[in-house]
């Protein structure tokens, strides 16, 4: 058992200063660029397990349904630090190699996109059923009632739950710098975890934390200020 | 011409199917203000979404203009629809566009230039007496500029009908005016034809010119509004006409008869009928319940008095058959003919 001992401010401050700011724009590059290829997966994938439904506009042969959903309950349901382990082959196939911070959103891509397709199917089931019954009434092809009726009625919705996946890659960022990920959280466990340099450890989290609270406070004046439902 | 022959829809539901509507014939003609009226779970929702085919019929056909629509490819069957356009009783406009992009909304779908659509738009909304709120979010207009603004957006692709779900039964009485002259105007200047659902009865009166009644899923009784409310033959029609009058008249007793009388045409229903009974029969009668309204500019009414025993009963009913605009017959308390 070590005693949590802090090194210096100087230490501290001379760490913080010269690894930050690059480290900062890893993690920022890699959950940004992340998120962006979950919900390019995720968006779709969602759409159909909603409009993949019996009743839905574009039903799907209930055994796809089935297969998708199956697919989206495993791999939410594998511990990301594994994840990242056994996605290791796919993240060499594509990137070339399995460390650094471009590989690292491999995996976390993989990890968000299930995910954020549970996220767009709950936003999509809000939508009133009403209004796509008037779209079918007018004429609606089942992709202009997606596009149109329901992507379009739960922008809102859409805008908030992707600001909790974006939290939510972020604090995975944090995680992949265990197995070669670049970022705040690969300086916090070497400097903290393996060195005992608990104030650089400190400053890395109240960056994180500080993070967060950025892309949330951002997330949801965005999505109050996109919803035309109360004014 | 819209014409309905032998519809039957059955829903399975885990405890079994239920039988939403029961061999339903109707011919609409073009021009008619058509109502469907009944009861709550009558079918009516159900048979207004069988005429564009948004719940496909377990049985029968569906002829618009002598056109089997089941028979369509999709592609046709949505060029259909745009022809029949529909208003919900809930509205139904998009929450997060303005007024102005939800009357385009049904031009886009038709890939009307956005240009083009604006255009239609605009004079959609000055028709619909609305220019003022073509910005505006559906959130910040009241019930009936929301019915306003789906009405004009119900008729941006030019239908030919104007198919109305309970259109005016979430607003309050004087906004259900304002919509019901709308409607008029409306069939009147474009030459519309309106189906109109409803389980109001002052709306029926109102502006239809033809009606049919539903009830448990069946058409009990169908023509026009003065033949049906003049003399309405079912119970179902009964209580629609008549539903604030006499509901739950006390059984007659001591050997007492009751009468219903039917007055079908100006003038009658003001009379001192009763009064003249008294005087020219000496047939004292005891009125339990009466209801005189104003259909199309006549008066129409019905009323149930009460007679001392059968010599006066029948001497009541030979007075008041006289009078070709008045019909009588002996009933029991619950207001059911007496075979």
């Amino acid at each position: 058992m070590t005693n949590l001992c802090f090194e210096s401010i100087g230490e501290t401050w001379s760490i913080v200063s010269d690894e930050f700011p690059f480290a900062l724009w890893e993690t920022l590059y890699a959950t940004l660029l992340a998120t962006a290829f979950a919900i390019a997966l995720g968006l779709p994938l969602g759409v159909l397990l909603v409009a993949g439904e019996k009743d839905g506009v574009l039903p799907l042969p209930k055994g796809l349904l089935h297969a998708l959903n199956i697919a989206i309950n495993v791999l939410r349901s594998i511990p990301f630090i594994i994840l990242m382990v056994l996605v290791i082959p796919l993240t060499r196939a594509i990137i070339g190699k399995a460390y650094g911070t471009a590989a690292s959103i491999v995996p976390l891509v993989i990890a968000a996109f299930p995910f954020i397709a549970r996220l767009v199917e709950s936003s999509l089931r809000e939508v009133d059923p009403n209004l796509i019954e008037m779209a079918r009434s007018m004429g609606a092809t089942p992709f202009q009632i997606i596009t149109k009726v329901m992507l379009r009625e739960s922008v809102p919705s859409l805008i908030s739950n992707c600001t909790i996946a974006l939290t939510t890659i972020l604090g995975y960022t944090a995680m992949s710098g265990a197995v070669g990920g670049g970022g705040l959280g690969k300086l916090a466990i070497t400097y903290g975890y393996n060195r005992y340099m608990y104030g650089v450890m400190a400053a890395a989290v109240i960056l994180l934390v500080v993070l967060v609270q950025i892309f949330q406070a951002l997330g949801t004046r965005l999505a109050a200020k996109s919803d035309r439902r109360q004014r | 011409m819209i014409e309905l022959r032998n519809i039957s829809k059955t829903f399975e539901s885990a405890d079994g199917a239920v039988e939403a509507l029961r061999d339903v014939s109707l011919t609409i003609r073009d021009g008619d203000i058509y109502g469907v009226i009944g009861m709550s779970g009558a079918g009516k929702s159900t048979l207004v979404r069988c005429i564009n085919l948004l719940e496909r019929p377990s049985s029968g056909t569906v002829l618009i203009d002598g056109r089997d629509i089941a028979a369509l490819r999709e592609t046709e069957l949505r060029k259909v629809r745009r022809k029949i356009s529909m208003v919900f009783q809930g509205f139904n406009l998009l929450s997060q566009r303005t007024c102005l992009d939800n009357i385009c909304f049904p031009l886009a779908l038709a890939g009307v230039k956005k240009r083009d659509a604006l255009v239609r738009a605009r004079e959609l909304l000055s028709l619909v007496g609305l220019s003022d709120k073509a910005d505006a979010y559906p959130a910040q207009l009241s019930g009936g500029q929301k019915q306003r603004i789906a009405i004009a957006r119900a008729l941006a692709t030019d239908p030919k009908v104007l198919l109305c779900d309970e259109a005016t039964s979430a607003l309050d009485p004087k906004t259900t005016q304002d919509i019901l002259s709308l409607l008029k105007q409306l069939h009147e200047t474009l030459h519309l034809t309106v189906i109109l659902i409803t389980h109001q009865m002052s709306v029926v009166e109102q502006i239809c010119t033809r009606v049919a009644i539903l009830d448990g899923g069946a058409v009990v009784e169908e023509g026009t509004v003065e033949s049906v409310f003049s003399a309405p033959k079912s119970a179902a029609a009964r209580r629609l006409v008549f539903a604030d009058g006499y509901a739950h008249v006390s059984s007659p007793t001591d050997g007492r008869r009751c009468i219903r009388i039917v007055f079908r045409g100006t003038g009658t229903a003001t009379a001192p009928l009763i009064a003249r009974m008294a005087i020219e029969q000496g047939v004292l009668a005891n009125i339990l319940a009466a209801s005189i309204k104003t259909i199309s500019g006549r008066e129409y009414g019905s009323m149930i008095v009460e007679v001392e025993d059968a010599d006066a009963l029948a001497r009541a009913l030979r007075y008041l058959k006289q009078n070709p605009d008045i019909a009588a017959e002996e009933v029991n308390g619950h207001d059911e003919p007496v075979l």
